[in-house]
């Protein structure tokens, strides 16, 4: 079986190196449509994201239709088709969230990085995207940023968050 | 088979378990208003309908897909039922466009039937409209999202019954659509453009590409001899249009129509079916010898049939590296149409360059077949333009012409007679049946052994269908088959054409000829015929097959006169030169996805 540690060292890989190694999770997983997400999570690790070439070679390699797999991947929006950025910045609209201000939240990230959601700023740096629910209620409303979560959010804090980063 | 008690509407019912809810009222002649739902094709319930109330049940639910339980009390009728399928239908309308009036599917759509149902006099909820893409890009078919209800049948017939799997839904909630992806164009895509999506379409999301403008203008200009040629399937169906029962033959007033509608020359595709029998009977003899007598080269076999255009497509994106086995011959109309332009023009002295060829067809992919660059001769296209059974119908209509009170007219000579091997070429089982009539007879010298000239074994709707000839004291000249048991099989619809395939390509096919359309039923279900379609009108229209075919004098190809003349004037022999340049053509080896 493939590990996370094989697929957390695919910086240092060229694209052929990928792609023999995303063949090799579809082998593990058997070609079986059933574990269709569970080899999507693994490409989208293994590339950063999901583009039209990499849902072909999923497709040959599952012998199921590229229409099937893009069908699958749209649906859910831990996918993506655009590159990501360095930093995913996801904030939770969560009911929970979403009344604690997450929306007020998301407007200060979208003004301050100039993006909307599921896009990525020019430099390649920050990408903006949305959950719902991501069961931190007791710390609404949260932010994670490569998965690392950030508490009790509001708009003031978001410059100083993001520009701790950059 | 263990019994179920329940009550629906206040009367005590007893079915079967596992039956639905709403199999269970239609069992018991109550009618749940319903929409999506496709006996034994499409019970997802999707579109939520058909939703009944269940005493105890927290929520209304979907008949067609909640089976019945001891003990159930249903309301299919309810103030509440009849007041929320209002509201789901009003949703429905809400974002869905309101242009019925210049929609193809005016008074032929199963939204406005569901409304002339429910009876709205209002539009409560108004508000963003999801979808809004046109994709015209294929000759075939054209998509208008802003149409679509997302009942999801087309998702069902390409992925479960054709195993296509491009029609599917992209995204999510409000933004879902139905199409290939995102960024991937019909005209581009895997699509076969074999148009069962669009037959079974409730709405105007999915259609045809209208070449009826196309047509009337040929038929307009003076400077054009158009000739016209019906493929076998039209004539068992066309007459549902026109409010005949399902299986009525229509074909001589389809004929009378034709040259009402102003076409100079009214052609038979029939006739190149027996044509296209000819040919591809030879071809398999030719097949068939060099693996018997020639055992150092390797044996193209099973040869497969290829006069479905839909399969064709299908067989050159899924298995381009088994496309020798295809027969070369071009399909009937597109033969016709090469002869038309050669043939017909010479012998009437007319300049090919002013005979416009329109071909009337069951099928959508013929509209793609068309355009194949291997479907020219002389610079000149085979065939210029392909309308289906319904487009035909719409042009008969709109010319004004009563139909039901025609007098009954015949095709024209010489392109015109046919024999009854070429009539069953509509349906599924046909093409081979009628090989097997002329091969075993050019083989054996006698008749083929059957009653009635038929093969049983190989008609009906069954997905995948086989049977074995055995030959005994053949001619001097095929005397290396003494023995041999030909092994054949048919397949319609394309996820059966997918399980003989993967047996070719594994090696352990045991076949030696195979036919497959790609439509299930054959073409007399293909995607450009008059809806509704299902298994019951599938039958009846397979019959009006048989019978057209039985009432033939003359029921095996090679005794077909006219063919015969053709040979004899013009075009040699089977498999001959001049036949190579306008019967036969090649294939392309296409990507999968």
């Amino acid at each position: 079986m493939i590990t996370t540690d094989e697929v957390c060292n695919v910086h240092s890989m060229t694209e052929e190196e990928k792609y023999d190694l995303l063949k090799n999770v579809i082998t593990d997983y058997e070609k079986k449509e059933s574990n269709l997400i569970q080899i999507l999570h693994m490409a989208q690790a293994i590339f950063g994201y999901l583009p039209v070439e990499v849902q072909h070679f999923i497709a040959g390699q599952m012998e199921l239709s590229a229409s099937r797999i893009n069908s699958v991947l749209t649906f859910y929006s831990f996918f993506s088709t655009q590159p990501k950025g360095k930093y995913t910045v996801s904030i939770c609209l969560g009911t929970a969230c979403y009344v604690r201000g997450g929306k007020e939240v998301l407007n200060k990230l979208k003004s301050v990085l100039g993006i909307d959601v599921g896009t990525t700023t020019e430099d390649k740096i920050f990408s903006l995207s949305v959950m719902r629910c991501i069961g931190a209620c007791g710390l609404a409303p949260a932010m994670t940023i490569n998965n690392k979560v950030y508490k009790q959010v509001n708009p003031n804090k978001i410059p100083l968050i993001l520009g701790m980063l950059k | 088979m263990a019994m179920i008690n329940l009550t629906i509407n206040n009367k005590a019912i007893q079915v079967e378990e596992g039956t639905t809810i709403f199999e269970a009222a239609k069992l018991n002649n109550i009618l749940i208003p319903h929409f999506c739902y496709m006996e034994n094709v499409h019970q997802i319930g999707s579109c939520r309908i058909c939703v009944v109330e269940v005493e105890g049940g927290k929520t209304l639910m979907a008949s067609c897909v909640t089976a019945a339980t001891e003990g159930m009390i249903v309301h299919t009728n309810s103030e509440r039922v009849r007041s929320v399928r209002k509201v789901i239908f009003e949703l429905m309308l809400s974002d869905h466009p309101k242009e019925c009036l210049s929609c193809w599917r005016n008074q032929n759509c199963e939204l406005q039937d569901l409304g002339n149902l429910i009876q709205l006099t209002e539009f409560r909820y108004e508000g963003a409209k999801s979808k809004d893409v046109i994709d015209s890009s294929s000759p075939s078919i054209v998509r208008d999202s802003s149409k679509c209800i997302l009942c999801r049948r087309c998702v069902t017939v390409c992925n479960e019954i054709q195993g296509v799997g491009l029609m599917n839904p992209h995204h999510r909630g409000f933004s879902t659509f139905i199409g290939p992806s995102e960024d991937e164009l019909l005209g581009e895509s895997v699509c076969t453009n074999c148009g069962q999506c669009v037959l079974v379409c409730p709405v105007g999301a999915l259609k045809e590409k209208d070449t009826t403008a196309v047509v009337w203008e040929a038929l307009y200009d003076k400077t054009k001899t158009v000739v016209v040629q019906t493929a076998p399937a039209v004539r068992a169906a066309l007459g549902e249009i026109f409010l005949y029962d399902p299986g009525t033959l229509v074909t001589g007033k389809m004929a009378a129509a034709l040259h009402h509608l102003g076409f100079d020359y009214v052609f038979d595709t029939n006739f190149a079916a027996d044509l296209t029998i000819m040919e591809e009977g030879s071809e398999f003899l030719a097949r068939v010898k060099n693996a018997f007598t020639a055992p150092g080269e390797k044996a193209v076999l099973p040869m497969i049939t290829s006069c479905s255009p839909g399969w064709i497509k299908f067989m050159e994106h899924r298995y381009p590296d088994q496309l020798d086995h295809l027969s070369s011959c071009k399909s009937p109309h597109m033969m016709l149409g090469a002869l038309t332009k050669s043939y017909f023009a010479e012998k009437m002295s007319i300049d090919p360059a002013n005979l416009f060829v329109v071909s009337v067809m069951p099928c959508t992919a013929k509209k793609f077949e068309i355009t194949r660059p291997e479907m020219y001769n002389d610079g000149f296209a085979n065939v210029d333009a392909v309308i289906t059974t319904r487009e035909l119908g719409r042009m008969i209509k709109d010319a004004g012409i009563d139909f039901r009170n025609l007098a009954d007219g015949e095709f024209d000579s010489p392109l015109g007679l046919s024999t009854g091997a070429a009539d069953i070429f509509g349906t599924t089982g046909g093409v081979m049946e009628a090989a097997l009539r002329t091969v075993y007879e050019l083989v054996t010298g006698r008749e083929l052994p059957g009653v009635k000239l038929h093969i049983k074994p190989l008609a009906g709707l069954n997905s995948i269908k086989t049977a074995e000839v055995k030959i005994e004291n053949p001619l001097p000249q095929f005397k290396f088959l003494n023995g041999v048991t030909v092994k054949v099989a048919v397949t319609s619809g394309l996820k059966g054409a997918s399980v003989l395939l993967d047996q070719i390509k594994n090696g352990t096919s045991p076949y030696h000829f195979i036919e497959i359309m790609g439509c299930p039923g054959g073409c007399i279900s293909g995607g450009g015929q008059p809806r509704p379609v299902n298994d019951a009108i599938r039958t009846r229209r397979l019959e009006a097959i048989y019978r057209e075919d039985e009432g033939k004098l003359i029921r095996k190809s090679h005794e077909n006169q006219d063919v015969m003349l053709l040979y004899r004037d013009f075009l040699g022999v089977p498999l001959g030169h001049k036949s190579h340049e306008l019967l036969h053509t090649v294939y392309t080896q296409r990507s999968k996805n």
